[in-house]
């Protein structure tokens, strides 16, 4: 729709002119229920989330390690469905109409759905981009077209398997931001080697396109710290989890929130604010 | 002359990005996309390779035991009282399915791409014995990934991969089945790609999987055509196996798609009952979707998420289908159909009683289907069934449904 917001980039906007780097969180949405996720959706932006990704959960999450498949049969166990996700947005945007909020998920729920009759309930419940694991570029003319449409943002994955022409391809069809993934592997899995990212992500943004975040290989506050100095945004999920199961209730809410306060001051101290 | 001819056929589809109109394609998590492009690079080298070529024809000679034979069941066809039966003996290959086939060619690749480490997952456990029998002829590292499920219902098969010197991996997550293993073994191949090759064993998966996997099983209608001349002094009226992802009914449909007068079936599970929403029969019952990197007929909810099946044999027990299928589905050139739980059981004993031979449960559902169709045509008639493999792994199964233990 003509006239939407782009939250997306007022929001890099804004943190750029602040001299600071993003911070994006990853929650599977419904985990371990949807009254849990809204409130940690308000708690992770309190604690100073800028940007929330919302998983869509999935049957057969191939991406995914442990952490983030059992977030999903979690919410799976009481059938959380991608229209259920929106719903949830919705309920978030009465709260809160400047956060933009992502979803990440994999193709086939969206597939079901139809791409028209997604990319609409999307943009009236307020999402702002997503964000397709198992969408290459390749296959996305039909989606990238109909998402964008109605001023949905597209954003798609770097892996360090790329290399420069496919690089160049992704940046040229992601909107938003642009995702580098920075292990060769599922969420959750080993540490980043940072210097190495260090190097692929200067190149990625010297590429013309959204602003370059980075995620899949980042846990703590000090690895937050360590990309923060050199990324656009740092996008942290399997971390954030394991803390929101750590503790049943508002424990486990409040232990994720102070992980995201954590990552917040590491990364604004690396970068100087 | 006339192989030539058929395998150029065979090869104008998929199209360059792997669709098979509407089907197939590559949707897999960008981490992949530049393995694949490795993958379908050096396959393309070793297909247009004489060398290879000729490497691969003398392994499915001397290890795997081609070609197998094409055995008219005489006592079968009159019991039936119909079309004169044929069976495509594939139970005779080396380690006792078509699966062989398929990984003695993958594993080749995989030598000449240089990996030293390969990965599988596996149902009924016979591709996962076929990969550790090639990886152990090859010195080559081999994992199996395998549902917890299929773990148990398989326990002769598991014995067979951890004496052939494989790692199986139990995998609990999702429904503990073919496609949860599916699901790990991707998992696997994005964390290890440098070093690993992914041998999957059905024509499903992303592009190139379902061209490579078929062009590796094609041999089964190649010989089966010409022994159906010589040995029945034509083509069949009927042809029929069994689908699960679809790589032994592909294998043998393909030397007979431009014979239109060839009635074409393809046998899906039919479980408890297509009604019941108990089986594993998507081209039936199921509706297109995307699931492990391709576009295809799926078992899937109205929110897109893939429901479990059922299936007495665990090699059917998949909720997706190569995507070749789909498309010859969507096309009208195959016909598919489902078999239950228990007309696979009452072929498994006839064949057995009859002639014999102990069908595995998954080719049972081809035989059912098979003698229910010989029975409705004349004595002048044919019809050729593949009987994928051997049902010695099933053994236990069937005991166990007659309340006997083995
Ligand atoms: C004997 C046999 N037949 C058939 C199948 C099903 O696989 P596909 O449909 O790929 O041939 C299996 C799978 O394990 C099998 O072991």
């Amino acid at each position: 729709m003509s006239g939407q917001r782009k939250r997306i980039a007022e929001c890099f906007h804004r943190l750029q002119a602040e001299g600071k780097t993003a911070l994006i969180t990853f929650v599977t949405a419904g985990d371990p229920d949807l009254d849990t996720s809204e409130q940690l959706m308000y708690e992770l932006v309190e604690a100073g989330a800028d940007i929330l990704e919302l998983g869509v959960p999935f049957s057969d999450p191939m991406a995914d390690g442990p952490v983030i498949q059992q977030a999903n049969e979690r919410a799976l166990a009481h059938n959380v469905s991608l229209a259920n996700v929106m719903e949830l947005v919705a309920r978030f945007r009465t709260q809160d109409q400047q956060t933009p909020v992502v979803l990440m998920g994999y193709l086939n729920p969206i597939e079901r759905m139809g791409y028209e009759e997604f990319a609409s309930a999307a943009q009236n419940a307020g999402v702002d981009g997503v964000l397709t694991v198992d969408m290459p570029v390749e296959e996305s003319g039909n989606y990238r077209a109909t998402l964008s449409k109605v001023g949905l943002d597209t954003v798609f994955l770097v892996a360090p398997t790329s290399g420069p022409d496919r690089s160049q391809m992704i940046a040229d069809a992601s909107s938003g931001f642009l995702y580098y993934v920075s292990v060769k592997g599922v969420t959750g899995g080993i540490k980043a080697d940072f210097s190495q990212v260090r190097e692929t992500v200067e190149g990625l943004k010297a590429l013309g396109g959204a602003p370059v975040g980075v995620g899949f290989g980042i846990s703590s506050p000090e690895d937050a710290a360590i990309v923060a100095a050199f990324s656009d945004a740092v996008v942290v999920g399997s971390a954030i989890i394991k803390q929101l199961e750590s503790a049943p209730g508002q424990a486990g809410i409040r232990a994720a929130a102070d992980l995201v306060g954590q990552l917040r001051t590491a990364m604004d101290a690396a970068v100087g604010v | 002359m006339l192989k030539q001819q058929q395998n150029s056929k065979a090869g104008s589809l998929p199209d360059e990005a792997g669709h098979f109109g509407d089907f197939g394609g590559k949707f897999v998590a960008e981490t992949l996309m530049q393995p694949l492009r490795e993958l379908e690079e050096a396959y393309a080298a070793c297909k247009a390779d004489p060398e290879f070529q000729q490497i691969l024809n003398a392994d499915l000679q001397h290890y795997v035991g081609r070609p197998s034979p094409l055995y008219l069941a005489e006592r079968l066809t009159q019991q039936v009282g119909g079309a004169a039966i044929y069976l495509k003996r594939e139970d005779l290959n080396h380690t006792g399915a078509h699966k062989i086939n398929n990984t003695v060619g993958q594993a080749l690749v995989a030598a000449r791409m240089g990996k030293k480490r390969i990965i599988a997952e596996t149902g009924a456990g016979q591709h996962g014995v076929a990969t550790a029998t090639v990886a152990a002829r090859l010195g080559l590292e081999c994992v199996v990934y395998m549902g917890s499920e299929d773990i148990q219902r398989q326990s002769l098969n598991v014995y067979r991969m951890r004496l052939l010197g494989a790692t199986v991996v139990s995998v609990e997550s999702g429904s503990k089945t073919l496609k949860d293993a599916m699901n790990e073994a991707m998992r696997d191949w994005v964390a290890n790609v440098d070093n690993t090759f992914y041998i999957i064993g059905t024509v499903a998966g992303p592009h190139p999987y379902p061209m490579m996997v078929r062009d590796f099983q094609i041999v089964i209608g190649e010989e089966s055509r010409q022994q159906m001349l010589k040995q029945h002094g034509g083509l069949p009226d009927s042809v029929v196996a069994c689908v699960g992802g679809g790589s032994n009914a592909i294998g043998m449909f393909h030397a007979f798609l431009e014979d239109q007068q060839v009635e074409i079936f393809g046998v899906e599970a039919g479980g408890d009952g297509v009604d019941t929403g108990r089986h594993a029969a998507p081209l039936c019952a199921g509706r297109p979707g995307v699931l492990h990197g391709n576009r295809t007929y799926l078992m899937q909810d109205d929110n897109g998420q893939i429901i479990e099946t059922h299936s007495i044999s665990a090699g059917l027990d998949y909720p997706g289908v190569g995507p070749e299928h789909s498309w010859l589905k969507e096309s009208g050139r195959v016909g598919y159909v489902n078999i239950t739980d228990d007309q696979a059981m009452a072929a498994f004993h006839q064949l057995t009683l009859t002639e014999g031979i102990m069908p595995a449960l998954e080719s049972s559902h081809a035989m059912a289907y098979g003698v229910e169709l010989a029975a409705s045509m004349s004595a002048d008639q044919a019809v050729l069934i593949c009987l994928s493999g051997r049902g010695d792994k099933d053994v236990h199964t069937v005991a166990a449904l007659q309340g006997i233990e083995v």
